[in-house]
């Protein structure tokens, strides 16, 4: 008979091993998945998990993807340690490219050097902004944050839907949606010849380290910490569940809002109706895999955008839809958040005669 | 104009039917102590499978059968997850969420822009024939009757039964529930699952009956809003029913502003839900004393039998 004992404290060992056990038990559902839909398992899951890894302008494009990933996981995982649900990343990446983009937009003959700090800076705040709407809201009138948050995602979509399509709408563009290319002052430089890598990219790689620090050596960290994982200790403590909350929504909307620029900046290079491929929205599984640890978080972004890449390569070469990539992550959360029972519980075996004596 | 206000209403009440259902369901669940955000995820799921099986066997009502089972299985993942492996339902729903959209997606694959039979408008002869009410009263399609009646037995299944009682018990306080002997996971595995179905039949409602067609993410956030209804509410039937007829009522603004043409973009009349859903939602919650009433006490924290 199988019996569940609280632990008196988390297992780290398990707390790590359960990311690893929800990958593997990923990598072998996608196999029954591909056979289901009658493609060879082992091929299909070369293409998916080990083939973007083999090339360096494959590897090039992962680190490209897994930049808005770790950035917006970074940004959430304080929040989520804080016991703030902010699930409305993905508008406020959406709002941190509408602002940063808004200084390539109007002086689109811009040579000033200063042009794309000045975008980054904005982008950020553009974030932030978005994410005070249900910090405001939460803290004021004590609206849930996770509907404020979402509901804001469709308003950001539709508000970048009008630029493009109206006001900020290349007039040479034969009427297709979308903003003038920017301005190269205003592009991110790429660093090598021929692949995309691009410095927001070692941005994004840098920003983990740095959130590492900062988390596990201030006083600061330690309060997110405690005010996620026992709130009335933090009141006692003379933590301000108020201020908690808003840092806990800036910081998220900060980053997001910096891996829209950046991303505006870099690979797409103008504004277009749609500039994301969901990820505000899978940063939320970044941030889970990566145990809400930013180191955790850089190897999490890692390995969700290699299967962003296999899927593109999945796509073109096996004629996989490209859905089948949102599938798998949602089923990597699945079984996470299955295996973390193991971190929460020991799971002992009694017979049940022991147990009856 | 007796016609253009007579096309509204029923127009209102058609937007309003698949809120009705998913937030009946997903009240029943979080009136059991289970929070579950997988209510867009739950109604992808449904209305790609209702749409691909109708499309496949030719009939709309196997299609919409399919949706609340397959509303009902997503569902059961969700259960499985927060009632045996304790997980945290937010993260959870947020999973199902996720995953709907891709399974969805992934099943949708072959049938965006496809068509099929629209489930069958009813069509009273004599009745609806009657002058002003008769297309009102009787000129819908039968689920938007469904709602009524769902939002009926809700009410009294919670008032006068039982079971509905038990269930509230569960919601409230977990650990007596339990000292009573009542099996509390087992009942909040049934309020989860019947949760899943309701938003199953929204979803079904939207690809088979509303548009009728599939698309991808064609629920358009309808599941969080229903979310919200929920705790706009204040966890009573009834009043779901004043919130989905409102959400409703902003479907007419929006497609009389359009056809009317107001000079307002067609973005920012889109927009309109979302920002009705936190306008209300501030609100409602300002009152932070009748949400604590009202809310059930044990919702969204998982229940581990003591021994």
């Amino acid at each position: 008979m199988l019996r569940l004992e609280p632990r008196v404290s988390h297992s780290s060992l398990a707390a790590w091993l359960s990311p690893l056990l929800a990958m593997l038990f990923t990598a072998l559902t996608g196999a029954l998945i591909f056979m289901a839909l009658g493609k060879s398992a082992g091929t299909t899951l070369y293409l998916y998990f080990i083939d973007p890894l083999t090339t360096s302008s494959s590897l090039s494009e992962v680190a490209v993807k897994a930049g808005p990933l770790i950035l917006i996981g970074i940004g959430l995982s304080i929040g989520f340690r804080a016991g703030v649900w902010n699930i409305g990343a993905e508008g406020q990446y959406i709002l941190g490219a509408l602002f940063g983009s808004s200084l390539a937009v109007y002086f689109h003959e811009s040579t000033n050097p200063w042009i794309l700090p000045a975008m980054l800076l904005l982008g950020i705040l553009g974030g932030m902004v978005w994410a005070a709407i249900p910090a405001l809201l939460k803290t004021r009138f004590n609206s849930n944050e996770i509907l404020v948050s979402l509901m804001l995602v469709y308003v950001a979509e539709l508000l970048l839907i009008h630029l493009v399509q109206g006001p900020w709408r290349n007039p040479q563009g034969w009427g297709f949606p979308g903003t003038r290319m920017f301005p190269d002052a205003a592009l991110m430089p790429m660093l090598f010849r021929g692949y995309r890598f691009h410095l927001g990219s070692v941005i994004a790689f840098l920003i983990p380290i740095l959130a590492w620090i900062i988390l596990s050596r201030s006083r600061f960290g330690y309060s997110i910490r405690v005010f996620g994982s026992a709130p009335l200790a933090a009141r006692y403590s003379g933590i301000n569940p108020k201020k908690m909350i808003w840092i806990s929504l800036l910081a998220g909307g900060g980053f997001a809002g910096l891996a829209g620029i950046i991303e505006a900046t870099s690979t797409i290079g103008q504004l277009m109706p749609k500039i994301s491929p969901g990820y505000g929205f899978t940063a939320i599984i970044v941030a889970f895999l990566g145990r809400l640890d930013p180191r955790g978080v850089l190897l999490a972004g890692m390995i969700i955008a290699v299967t962003y890449i296999g899927g593109e390569n999945a796509h073109v070469s096996a004629g996989l839809p490209k859905a089948v990539t949102g599938l798998f992550q949602g089923i990597i959360l699945f079984y996470l958040l299955a295996f973390d029972l193991l971190t929460h519980y020991r799971v002992r075996f009694i017979s049940r005669t022991a147990g009856a004596s | 104009m007796i016609d253009l206000i007579i096309a509204s209403v029923l127009t209102m009440l058609t937007a309003a039917t698949p809120l009705v259902f998913a937030a009946t369901g997903e009240l029943i669940c979080e009136k059991s102590g289970v929070l579950n955000l997988g209510v867009e995820g739950m109604m992808l799921v449904g209305a790609v499978f209702g749409f691909a099986v109708a499309s496949f066997t030719g009939s709309a009502l196997i299609g919409l059968l399919s949706a609340l089972l397959a509303g009902m299985l997503a569902a059961l993942i969700f259960a499985v997850l927060t009632l045996i492996f304790l997980s945290n339902q937010v993260a959870t729903g947020l999973a199902l969420t996720i995953f709907g959209t891709g399974l969805s997606a992934l099943v949708g694959f072959d049938y965006v822009g496809k068509t099929i039979d629209r489930l069958g408008q009813i069509y009273i002869p004599v009745l609806s024939d009657l002058p002003l009410l008769g297309k009102l009263l009787f000129g819908n399609d039968l689920l938007v009757y469904l709602g009524f009646v769902m939002l009926l037995l809700t009410d009294r299944f919670l008032k006068k039964t039982r079971w509905g009682m038990i269930l509230q018990a569960v919601g409230d306080s977990d650990v007596s529930a339990h000292a009573l002997g009542y099996p509390v996971v087992l009942i909040r595995f049934g309020a989860v699952l019947y949760g899943g179905m309701m938003a199953g039949l929204a979803g079904g409602y939207l690809s088979l009956v509303y548009t009728p067609l599939w698309a991808e993410q064609m629920t358009a956030g309808r599941g969080w809003i229903a979310l919200a209804l929920v705790v706009f509410a204040s966890w009573q039937p009834w009043r779901v029913l004043v919130g989905a007829i409102l959400f409703g009522g902003i479907t007419i603004v929006q497609l009389n502003a359009q056809a009317f043409g107001l000079g307002i973009p067609a973005s920012f009349l889109n927009m309109l839900p979302y920002l009705a859903t936190i306008v209300v939602l501030v609100l409602i919650s300002k009152d932070a004393t009748r949400i604590r009433l009202n809310a059930p006490a044990c919702l969204g924290k998982p229940f581990r039998a003591a021994r």
